[in-house]
């Protein structure tokens, strides 16, 4: 058992996701940083998809009330047990009665605490994923609380070694500037060219508005190709007739403040989609806080493709290396 | 024209149409069951939407190139006569101008197009209709075709069975409102809607459905399955109750013997595009007798 002393903000259990679901507007919810994820349960032993802790912003505080192993990966808010500090991206052991804390956060955004087992709670439509919005999956369907208690699973494949940590070059680094790349298409041919190329070419500012839902961000305008619209589309420029939206998209509505739809985000709507993050991406998307900045990189799907293998085969290294 | 999109490396959007109408509707509905029917693997979901359609895939088991050399294929070779479109005639009790709704409006006027009014005199004003009354009827009388599910767990878009030149059309809100009541019936673009959860909306407020479309607790009949009630292909009439059998169904519902008035059908698509009045009538008379 593990008792949550301190929720921290926003720290929710994740596994992959609920994938399959989309056509009943059911989002993935799962984990942001899939990179993050996948490597925090090689680290100690997991299978594939178990459920592991995603903290935003701000560390939780747990009180082990058996021993465990752990590993902490994802941004860096460094961590502690019984106030000294301890490693991240390594096998941790931890004691009864020891307590994990955590520093303020120094890089990226959000954090992945696995723990050998996985965290176990019931299963909601093949996947233990928290999708707060409609209360569901998860720990009962919400973000931790203080006074919570969580329970360890049985997903673990093998022992973890204690101290085993990640090589240095596979650990991702974040500054406050980040490039995230796109395919640009979808509702694009709304935009007209000279709004396309701004979209490009500005900085664009996080703001407030980012959570697992979506982020959404400040610059210029952009404007829309000027058209009557069509019958069932609505009377703004920026509507279209209701459509779905993948996950990782970008619209603008009304032409300002674009927003990127993540994890939780709604499954369709109304507003013209003009790019979508590539997968590889989105994990570095979870890593972006408030107030950063952000440049859309514009690569064609080859090069997605291409992205998406080299994430792949990184991964797969990593995993080899702690089989 | 039709546009092919890449959505990242996960998705394929296919744009049938700018503008809505039944027919591209059921050109989605037919190209996405033959593509279900192939059974192809990596194709993680199909979701057909109003007058385009959504896929994820995964490209380590499936090629974008030759999924849409398929696709393509399928939308020249499809033919709407061979369409059996398998759905329910739902009868949707909805409590018209009610006092839910009507306290979130009025506390977003100021996100709407005319703050002087509410949203149903509104939309009955810009779709020339002499009084509210006159326009509950209007959007009551006919039945509607669910031509998508998403946005929340169970949302449906519902497009109404009259001509085109019946039909009504509002925008959307100015500025979303940041609350929306569970269960909320708007209506926004050529679409009526029924919000599952409470949350974030754009959709003019006319009412609230009486009974649940989402239910996670799955204590009623209608949720046994699922925990969401609305399928793609249903046929739903909106009927206008009054406050006494609003709360008789929600009383109905709390007790958990709350069922939806239901009957199964399946129907071509050929029967509505010829003569949506007459198929919308049959439909009626099917669900009441």
């Amino acid at each position: 058992m593990i008792k949550v002393i301190q929720p921290g903000i926003e720290t929710t259990v994740q596994d992959i996701g609920r994938i399959g679901h989309y056509e009943m507007g059911m989002p993935p919810s799962g984990a942001m940083d899939k990179y993050s994820f996948h490597v925090a349960n090689y680290i100690v032993g997991n299978e594939e998809n178990a459920a592991v802790l995603e903290a935003t912003y701000m560390g939780p505080e747990l009180k082990f009330e058996e021993d465990a192993v752990i590993a902490i990966t994802g941004g860096e808010i460094p961590p502690k047990i019984n106030g000294e500090k301890v490693g991240t991206w390594e096998a941790i052991a931890v004691k009864a009665g020891d307590t994990l804390s955590f520093d303020f956060v120094k890089m990226g955004a959000r954090i992945y605490i696995a723990i050998a087992g996985g965290i176990d709670v019931p299963i909601l439509i093949e996947s233990r994923s928290t999708y707060t919005l409609c209360a569901i999956g998860g720990f009962e369907g919400r973000a931790l609380k203080a006074g919570d208690v969580l329970k360890i699973g049985q997903q673990k494949e093998k022992e973890a070694e204690i101290g085993k940590r990640v090589e240095e070059n596979f650990i991702p680094k974040y500054g406050k500037m980040h490039e995230i790349r796109i395919v640009m298409g979808l509702c694009s041919y709304r935009l007209t060219e000279a709004s396309k190329r701004k979209f490009l070419e500005i900085d664009w500012l996080v703001t407030p508005e980012a959570n697992r839902v979506g982020y959404r961000f400040k610059g210029e305008r952009l404007d829309f190709v000027e058209r009557e619209q069509p019958f069932g589309a609505g009377s703004n420029p920026s509507n279209v007739v209701d459509l779905g939206y993948p996950i990782g998209s970008i619209q603008v509505p009304d032409g300002v403040e674009p927003i990127a739809l993540l994890n939780d985000a709604v499954t369709g709507g109304g507003y013209a989609t003009i790019a979508t993050i590539i997968s590889s991406d989105l994990n570095k998307m979870a890593q972006v806080k408030t107030g950063e900045k952000v440049r859309f990189v514009a690569v064609d799907i080859d090069e997605a493709l291409r992205i998406r293998k080299e994430t792949k085969d990184r991964l797969q290294e990593i995993k080899q290396k702690f089989a | 024209m039709t546009r092919y999109e890449y959505g990242g490396d996960e998705f394929i959007f296919v744009e049938l149409s700018e503008s809505m109408d039944m027919e591209t509707n059921f050109k989605a509905i037919a190209i996405t069951q033959k593509l279900r029917e192939e059974n192809i693997p990596g194709i993680l979901d199909i979701c057909p939407s109003n007058a385009s359609y959504l896929i994820r895939l995964d490209p380590d088991l499936v090629s974008h190139k030759e999924l849409i050399a398929k696709l393509k294929h399928f939308e020249e070779t499809v033919n709407l006569d061979d369409l059996e479109v398998s759905s329910r005639i739902v009868d949707v009790p909805i409590l018209f101008d009610d006092p839910w709704t009507h306290e979130t409006l009025m506390r977003f006027r100021e996100r709407h197009q005319d703050p002087n009014s509410t949203d149903l005199e509104y939309a009955a004003r810009i779709n020339n209709f002499e009084s509210k009354e006159a326009f509950i009827k209007a959007m009551t009388d006919a039945p509607y075709l669910v031509t998508m599910i998403g946005f929340v767990p169970g949302l449906p878009w519902c497009y109404q069975l009259v001509p085109q030149d019946e039909q009504i059309e509002v925008p959307k809100y100015v500025r979303p409102r940041t609350f929306t009541p569970e269960r909320a019936f708007g209506f926004g673009g050529a679409f009526s809607v029924i919000y599952p959860v409470q949350g974030a909306g754009g959709y003019q407020l006319f009412g609230i459905a009486a009974a649940p479309i989402f239910e996670k607790e799955q204590r009623n009949y209608d949720f046994k399955n699922e925990i969401t009630y609305p399928k793609q292909g249903d046929l739903f009439r909106f009927r206008s109750i009054t406050m006494d059998e609003y709360e008789s169904i929600r009383k109905e519902v709390e007790a958990g013997t709350f069922r939806y008035q239901m009957k199964e059908f399946s129907f071509k698509p050929k029967e509505v595009l010829e003569d949506p009045k007459k198929f919308a009538d049959d439909v009626l008379r099917r669900l009441y007798t």
